[in-house]
This record gives C-alpha cells, structure tokens and sequence, in this order.
C-alpha cells in the first residue's frame, strides 16, 4: 500500500464526508426542535441544485446570482412544507410526523420530476476545476469550498444556538416543548424557524455538490440517507459531533472502497448506521439520557 | 326504474356500437410497454414517445396497405409484474396482433412465457442477450447485445496492442451483465483482467476505486455504466490524472455525456456508439444515413428534444412490424413469419438479418467506435 493511495482515499472520504455532514446538521436542526425526523431533508438539498440550474438557464443569471436566489426558492419551499405539511396536523405525534415528511419527499421528488425532467444536469465549478496536488494526491477546488462552506455553517450554527435569544429559545423547545411554551416561547414558530434553517442548509449542500455530483429530481434519496446517517453517528447533534460523524463516514467508505472492495461501499455506510443504532442510539460522542423522575 | 334501465340499454348499445366499429374499419393494433416512469424511464419515454410518433406518421400517410394503425400503450414503471399483468391485459382485452417492449431485460423475461403461451409476437426494447438466446418462437428484440459493443471495444484494443484490462462497472442490470460479458469474451480474446471495480448507480465520487486502479497500471480502463456515474468517472479520471485510456460502454452514447463530464474532462474517451448518436459525422454513403437524419428531425419537431437509440429500439421495432405486415399479412402468426424472414432492413440500430436461428440480427456494424475530440464525437478508423 503506497502512501499517496492512502492520502487519496483520505481526501476523497473527507470531501464526501464533508457533503454528509453538512446534511446530516439539517437533519439534527429539525430533529432538536421538533423531535421528528425530517425524511424530506434530501429533496432540499436536490431543490438547492435544480433551483440553481433553473436560475442560470432559465432566468440567465450568473452563477453568484443564482445561488442566494436558489437558497431563497428552497427555503420558501421549506416554509410551504412546514406550513401545509406539518402544522395543520391536529395529532402530531412523531410517527405521524415522520411519516408526513416521506410523502412529503415523494410529493416534491415528483414534482421536481415533472418540473424539470428526469435528465441529469451539470452545474459548472465555482472556482475551476484544475486539479490541485497534495503530496501526490489530488482534490479539485470544490472540494475546498465544500470544506470551507462546512466549517463556516458549523460555527454560525454554534454561535446561533448558544449566543443569541432564538437559538437559545429553539433549545428550550428541543429540551422540552410544554416548558418552553410555558416560559412564552412561542414553540410553533421555532418549528417553523427550525425548517427555515435546515431546508436552507439542505440547499447550500445541494448546490455546493452539483458541480462535482450533477444534479437531478432523485439525487436527494441516497445523499438524504447519508446525511441521516451521519446525524445518527453524531447523536443528533447540531454541531461538531454530526460533521465528525459525516468525515468519518465518508473516511470508511472511501477506505472499504479502496481496501477492501467497492462492492461494499454503501453497505459499509449501513452497516455503522445499524451498529450505531443498536449499541449507542446516543451517537458515539453522546453521553447515555438519564431520566429524572 | 325506468330511466336506470334505459341508461344502462344506451351504454351496451354505445359500447358494441364503437367495438364493431373498430372492427369494421380494420385496424391494426400494436401493444406497447414501456417503462415510462420510474427508474428505467429514459428508456421507456423515448420508446413510447417513438411509437407514437410513428403510429402518427403511418396513419396520415394511410396506413398499411390501407388499414389504419391503433398504439395501446401502458406504463409499466420498469415494474416486472406489473408488465406481466400490463401483457395479459393487451392480448386478452385489446386484443393486439403484436407487442412492442418491454423496455428493460429483467420485464422482457418475465414477459416471455406469456406471448410464448398466447402465441402473440414480441419484440423486446431490451439489450439483454437472455432475450433471444436460446431463441423463443414468438421473441424477437432489436437492441444489439451488449456482448457486440464488448467485442467491438476489445478488437479495437487487440489492435492497439492493450494487453490488461480494469474493469468498473455500475451495479445494475446493465453493468453486471456487461461485466459478465466483458469478462468472458476477455478470457476468450486472451486479455487480462486485473481490476473489477463497481460502483452504485447513485455514487457521487469514485476517486477510490480509480485511485486502486492507478496503483495496478493497467493499459486499460473500461467502464460499463449509463449516466451520471460514467460522466463522474471521467471527471474523478481527469482530477486523479491518469493517462490511462478510457473506455465507456454505448450506453453513454449520447451528447449528453459529453455535456455533463464536460468536454475537457471527456476529452480522448472512446467508446462504441450506435450510429444514431454519431450520424452527422458518418460518411453521406452510409446505408442508414438517411433513416437516422429523418428520424432524429422529425423527432426534433414532434418533441423538441433529440432522438435518442433507445427510443431508436422502439423505431426499429415499429420498422420490423410494419415491414412484416406489408409482406406477410397483419395476423398475429404472419407477422411472427414476416419478422422472422426480415432481411437486410435498414434501420435505426443497424441492418437486421433475422433468421430462425437468430431473432436479433444485427451483428458488429451495428456499432462505430467514437473518440471525444473538443467536445464532439469523430470516428476512429
């Protein structure tokens, strides 16, 4: 095994592992504030891409121009979702819930179908795509901008949840709901904040990726399960624990790819998911819940 | 009471009314499934938008020999059992003389006992060789096997003195059966295979598996898979540098590829391609120049779009059928003979020589081997 090989794998699993996270803290976001599992989180991340090419085709605009519009476009979309889907809901227990945002996913995977096609898209580089070499290894300057878009969404994330008033407020609801309303936190809103956020994310990942990815109506079903994947690895969490979580993910798989055999990859990714699930449902860095009666 | 009644009476009257006058005007109808939704549907859209359009054509030109034509198209969602009850349904309620489809291996398959029973002729819009070999009675199916485009791919790399092959194939129908092909005709040919790599139909980076073959060096890389992921392997090629030759499967033989790798990426990819895909850069004297020119046109102008060869499977299919009818006669049974005594049809796919020993009928000039020169496919000769 020669070391650039190795280094290769690395730097591909991180960049993979980088999208992963960076979904999978828009799952961890829905999940604190409202206790469900937003299955729809992959369609955001495909709408962020498809919105992006519609802006740039359609509408001819520049492609710095066309990003904040495509995160825009989703996050309404991701309001709409909240608004029509899961408030009107008159029991909303979670299963419930969960079950909503499937077909929710399905309702907005087939509208995008129709919408656009079933074609796959391509979506040019932000920066280029000269490769650049890294002690024998290559990455391509989307994947610094993957890297970068990430760690600067983790700490925005950071400094929102534990630095100002609603951030604040959103963890009150993800700790308990009938407390926070009590102390006038107005909980239906924070839902609502909490879908802003993450079907915002959910974008941003989409159309960082498109460049390297492509895009089309059913991208969001297998870079959506990653990204549940990496949140569940990360114990639901919001912050670092969920971004170590989706690197490390993309790490395995990249190395069972390269070592072991390609024939492996996904189930690699499920088969940590299924570890994970059976002996730390908390996550690996997640300290086991005590009850307190 | 009354009025029930007579509404009922009016229905049955207006129901055997319009069957006799289906009857009556002698029309012929064709079945079609096609998988126009779900994961196979850029094989059953193209199809079922072909046939339609030519059904069209047909008829406003009169017909066959003056009988008018009637497409019954379902949907089977590339959903084997569905397509299954989708064939029932047409030979026993529509009563069609003849099927065009399935679009996928996996339904043709499925399909076959069926026709074979009911004694309909099919002719399959699948590439799978298990179709028609060994050969059914009543199965016929225009896309060339897989096998051919191996071979085509294989010759050329005898001729380049390419001696170790890495494969990376996807893991669907269509990749696994090109592994399997690849695999023995290379053991055939005398080729070492020193890599066998796959990825999933929705992988998004396949610099691992790439970077494994990097460190083996073979002379060759071939890649059997339909897009995106090929168009991402060239672009993780390019990003990986490696000089290694790359091949691609027909089944990227389509601008599109070029477009969503990029032209710079794609740059110096070869690959064996139907003729439809390249008839621009065929010589004028090429005996389907001129079927593949009016075909991609007239589909331009019915759909906006361009034709694609898998809606090329159905074209030939409609190609066999009516140049059977016109021969033979519009009966299920005499249009199985008709198609079986095809010679020398020129058509989308290639030219069909069908025989009692080969309900297929094309044979390596069904394919062109193509290099991606700056962003357009130019012939190797």
């Amino acid at each position: 095994m020669q070391f650039d090989q190795l280094l290769q794998y690395s730097l591909s699993g991180l960049s993979t592992g980088a999208i992963y996270a960076l979904i999978g803290i828009g799952f961890s976001i829905i999940y604190n504030a409202t206790g469900i599992i937003n299955f729809a989180q992959g369609e955001f991340v495909m709408l962020g891409g498809m919105f992006t090419l519609l802006f740039l085709e359609t509408f001819k605009l520049p492609l710095w121009a066309a990003i904040p519009c495509a995160i825009a476009a989703s996050t309404v979309a991701g309001m709409l979702f909240e608004r029509l889907a899961i408030r009107p809901l008159r029991q909303p227990t979670p299963i419930n819930l969960v079950i909503i945002t499937i077909g929710g996913s399905i309702l907005i995977r087939g509208l995008s179908m129709l919408a656009w096609g079933k074609d796959t898209h391509a979506i040019p580089p932000f920066s280029g795509d000269d490769p650049i070499s890294i002690a024998g290894a290559t990455i391509l300057p989307q994947h610094l901008w993957i890297l970068a878009i990430t760690i600067l969404i983790v700490f925005v994330n950071r400094f929102y949840f534990y630095h100002t008033i609603s951030g604040k407020a959103m963890r009150a609801c993800s700790y308990n709901r009938r407390a926070a309303g009590l102390v006038g936190i107005d909980v239906r809103r924070m839902v609502l904040f909490s879908f802003i956020i993450s079907s915002a994310m959910g974008a941003v990942a989409g159309i960082i990726v498109a460049p390297l990815t492509m895009t089309a109506y059913d991208v969001g079903v297998m870079l959506g399960l990653k990204g549940f994947c990496a949140a569940i690895i990360g114990g639901m969490s919001s912050g670092m624990a969920t971004v170590v979580g989706g690197l490390l993910l993309g790490v395995l798989e990249s190395l069972g790819a390269g070592l072991i055999s390609s024939g492996y990859k996904d189930a690699i990714a499920f088969i940590i998911l299924l570890l994970i699930l059976f002996i730390r449902p908390q996550g690996l860095f997640g300290k086991a819940e005590s009850e307190r009666v | 009471m009354m009025k029930q009644l007579l509404a009922v009476c009016s229905a049955v009257c207006v129901c055997v009314l319009t069957a006799t006058a289906s009857f009556a005007s002698g029309t012929i109808k064709i079945g079609g499934l096609f998988a126009v939704t779900g994961p196979a549907s850029f094989l059953g859209e193209p199809e079922k938008k072909t046939l339609e359009m030519l059904v069209k054509e047909t008829n406003s030109k009169g017909g066959i020999n003056g009988m008018k034509l009637e497409a019954v198209i379902y949907d089977t969602a590339g959903d084997a059992t569905k397509a299954v009850q989708l064939a029932t349904k047409l030979i026993k309620d529509d009563k069609v003389s003849v099927i065009i489809g399935p679009s996928t291996t996996g339904e043709s398959m499925a399909v076959i006992p069926v026709v074979e029973k009911e004694k309909i002729p099919l002719i399959s819009c699948a590439a799978g060789i298990k179709i028609t070999d060994p050969v059914k009675h009543w199965v016929f199916k225009t896309p060339a096997n897989d096998h051919v485009a191996a071979e085509k791919i294989l010759n050329y790399m005898t001729k380049q003195k390419q001696k170790t092959i890495a494969l990376l194939t996807v893991t669907d129908g269509f990749g696994s059966s090109g592994r399997e092909q690849l695999k023995a005709l290379a053991k055939q040919k005398g080729f070492s295979i020193v890599a066998d790599e796959v990825y999933s139909p929705k992988d998004t980076d396949m610099t691992a598996q790439l970077t494994k073959i990097r460190g083996i060096k073979p002379d060759a890389i071939i890649c059997w898979g339909t897009n995106p992921g090929p168009a991402v392997i060239t672009k993780n090629v390019k990003q990986l540098g490696i000089k290694i030759p790359l091949y691609m499967s027909h089944g990227v033989a389509s601008k599109k590829y070029i477009e969503l790798a990029g032209p710079d990426a794609a740059e110096g990819v070869m690959l064996p391609a139907g003729k439809l895909a390249i008839y621009d850069v065929l010589p004028k004297n090429d005996a389907q120049y001129k079927l593949l020119k009016d075909y991609d046109q007239s589909y331009k102008k019915a759909y906006g779009v361009e034709a694609s060869t898998f809606g090329g499977y159905a074209y030939d299919a409609f190609l066999l059928v009516s140049s059977a009818i016109t021969k033979s006669g519009a009966s299920a049974e005499q249009i199985r003979n008709g198609i079986e005594q095809t010679q020398k049809l020129v058509s989308i796919s290639g030219v069909f020589n069908m025989s009692p020993k080969d309900h297929n009928g094309l044979d390596l000039s069904a394919f062109e081997m193509v290099r991606v020169v700056k962003g357009d496919w130019s012939m190797i000769k």
